[in-house]
């Protein structure tokens, strides 16, 4: 007994799992129970969610081209919140499928994912053919949005445009992020996922926690939603990455929602239909002079865009060290550095994982180092993206177009069928029109 | 839509834009599946904690969207001493002379009593956990790897975790023990042959 309580008082050799007490010879016929883990989940209900998908997706271009009705398209968007949102916990989604995408690209260690292949995949091939219908009655977070978006206020328009690029900044950053392997940000700051999986109902621990966890998570979730009561669809309009990529996608797209389904008579009653501002006024025409002013500052901004891909292009190299801050090797590297030359004394969690594995801390150096370079590159890559989306910007405000009628914006509509029922042409197709003939 | 058709097919620089736009953005699209379709092709992947890199900072039990979390402890009983005097058992202050005073409860590391003590024979006991019970904060696993053969240790149990995109508790691990692991081999244990 004595040697037992010395054995246990000894230090704890820093060697893990070392055999101290070795297994005991049973003489009572004991049998060692075997180790039971369970098995992983059966994924027919991924399969599954590919298929809600792609029936949704479908019946919300058919509802918003052809048959014309908001009201089917909310069913369907309550559908889809319930069914994607609330049951599967907003997880796969098409927004988060982008940085499993970027990291397959760029990282040949990492398969990706059937589902999230095809969540990725179908809802763009969809907008090429009919427009962001996806926005309107199958994304999750789009329609907690439209939901409580019950008293919308009108956004001017130099602000829309002006958030509407932080969309893009944000698609860049989450493809660095993600194809580095730091971090996949579009999950970690998802506001709503939070809200789907009613984590203040289930996690009264996390509550406890202030930023830690999901309370954070919580806090932002709220936030949009209050917002989201007076402006419509905030997220969507200014933050989305995947909805940066389809606002690319629509512009081109095959067929598209018109606000009228026959010719427009320029009553101007859909004007102020959209609460995201997507509905195009006709133009009239400019006296010479100004066209004049247009060329001339259209001149400049083509001059211009160069310096802001090499400003950008510099702004992001800068950037690219801390950034790879974010990076767990990266953190580890500087930690046990500090710990080394002495600037820091004692440990902590991030650098007790590395004691414990052994390595010569060179070997850890030399990987961090790398992951560095390629924030370096990475970094400087995302500026130039960041320059591009502002300078193309710029000339598009600046180009003049022609337009006779009153059209939806192809890249910022959402589809959502808001404005059909203030058109009379389509209240006369519908023969709700009061004092009209109902039959020819 | 028969205004959308004519002015679809009436050729102007718009719609040439508009047509030359669809066929890029088409190629795109497709290009991006084939080469997805290339690198991918798995089972899908699932969270699993690496019990090498585990330093049991107990975030597991309170980080997981799950209350209780996924994490929970899994004993690899073939490593185990059978120790009488279990320091993943009994809490540090615990004196086995002084047991018929000190209440049960009092005396047990875990906080929800998940560790089940069962007498075998001579001086070796059998421990097992009591899965229903364990919240996964690796109290018990710290007690046995420093003063035992470190049996015990922290898993993802799959017919739990729902397996979100970005694991909320891998963002939290400050060991980076988290990882990606294939669904059709879904653990890391320890004294078992597949260790990935």
């Amino acid at each position: 007994m004595p040697i037992l309580v010395a054995l246990f008082l000894m230090p704890a050799p820093s060697a893990f799992g070392a055999e101290r007490f070795a297994l005991p010879k049973f003489k009572s016929g004991y049998e060692l129970p075997p180790l039971h883990v369970p098995p992983a989940a059966s994924d027919a209900l991924e399969y599954l969610d590919v298929a809600a998908l792609a029936v949704a997706l479908a019946l919300a271009s058919y509802l918003a081209l052809r048959a014309r009705s908001r009201r089917a398209l909310w069913v369907l968007m309550a559908a889809s919140l319930a069914y994607f949102g609330f049951y599967r916990g907003g997880c796969i989604c098409s927004i988060g499928a982008i940085q499993n995408v970027a990291l397959a690209l760029l990282d040949n260690g990492y398969a990706i994912p059937f589902t999230a292949v095809a969540f990725f995949v179908i809802p763009l091939a969809v907008t090429l053919l009919f427009g962001r219908t996806f926005c309107a009655a199958v994304c999750p977070l789009g329609a907690l949005q439209d939901i409580v978006a019950v008293r919308p206020v009108r956004v001017p328009a130099w602000l829309d445009h002006g958030l509407g690029l932080l969309a893009y900044v944000y698609l860049g950053a989450a493809v660095l992020f993600a194809a580095t392997g730091a971090a996949f940000l579009i999950c970690e700051y998802d506001p709503f996922v939070a809200i789907f999986r009613l984590v203040p109902l289930t996690r009264p621990n996390a509550m406890m926690e202030a930023f830690g966890g999901s309370t954070g998570m919580l806090v932002l979730g709220a936030g949009f939603v209050l917002v989201g009561l007076f402006i419509a669809r905030p997220y969507c309009r200014w933050l989305c990455p995947y909805g940066a990529i389809l606002r690319l996608l629509s512009r081109a797209s095959k067929w598209h929602v018109t606000i009228t389904p026959d010719e427009c008579v320029h009553c101007t009653l859909c004007e102020d239909a959209c609460p995201f501002n997507a509905i195009q006024k006709p133009t009239t025409d400019l006296p010479r002079p100004d066209r004049l002013i247009d060329r001339r500052r259209l001149a400049l901004l083509l001059i211009l865009v160069p310096l802001l891909l090499a400003g950008g292009g510099c702004f992001g190299r800068w950037l690219g060290e801390p950034f790879s801050r974010m990076h767990f090797t990266v953190q580890q590297a500087q930690r046990v550095r500090l710990e080394e030359t002495g600037q820091i004394t004692g440990t902590d969690d991030i650098s007790d994982a590395f004691y414990k594995t052994q390595r010569p801390r060179e070997e850890l150096y030399a990987e961090a180092d790398a992951i560095g370079g390629r924030f370096d590159i990475g970094g400087t890559l995302l500026g130039v993206w960041v320059g591009l989306v502002v300078a193309v910007k710029l000339i598009h405000l600046s180009v003049y177009r022609t337009r006779t009628d009153y059209e939806p914006d192809r890249a910022t509509c959402l589809s959502c069928g808001r404005c059909f029922k203030y058109c009379p042409v389509e209240r006369k197709r519908l023969k709700t029109l009061k004092g009209e003939p109902t039959t020819p | 839509m028969p205004t959308d058709n004519d002015a679809n097919n009436k050729i102007t620089r718009r719609n040439l834009f508009r047509k030359g736009g669809l066929a890029a953005g088409a190629t795109v699209v497709t290009g991006t599946a084939a080469a997805l379709a290339t690198k991918g092709g798995s089972d899908g992947l699932v969270w699993q904690i690496d019990p090498e890199k585990c330093i049991q900072c107990g975030n597991c039990a309170t980080y997981c969207v799950l209350d209780p979390s996924a994490v929970k402890c899994v004993h690899a009983l073939k490593l185990c001493g059978y120790c009488d005097l279990c320091f993943a058992y009994f809490s540090p202050g615990f004196e086995p002379e002084a047991s018929i005073e000190v209440p049960a409860v009092e005396s047990q590391l875990c906080p929800t009593e998940a560790i089940k003590r069962r007498w075998i024979e001579g001086p070796h006991y059998e421990y097992t956990i009591d899965e229903e019970l364990c919240i996964g904060c690796g109290k018990c696993i710290k007690g046995c790897n420093n003063f035992g053969n470190g049996s015990l240790f922290l898993q993802v149990m799959h017919n739990r975790c729902v397996n979100c995109n970005e694991c909320s508790i891998a963002e939290a691990c400050p060991s980076d023990a988290f990882q990606r692991v294939p669904a059709d081999h879904p653990y890391l244990l320890k004294g078992e042959d597949h260790q990935v």
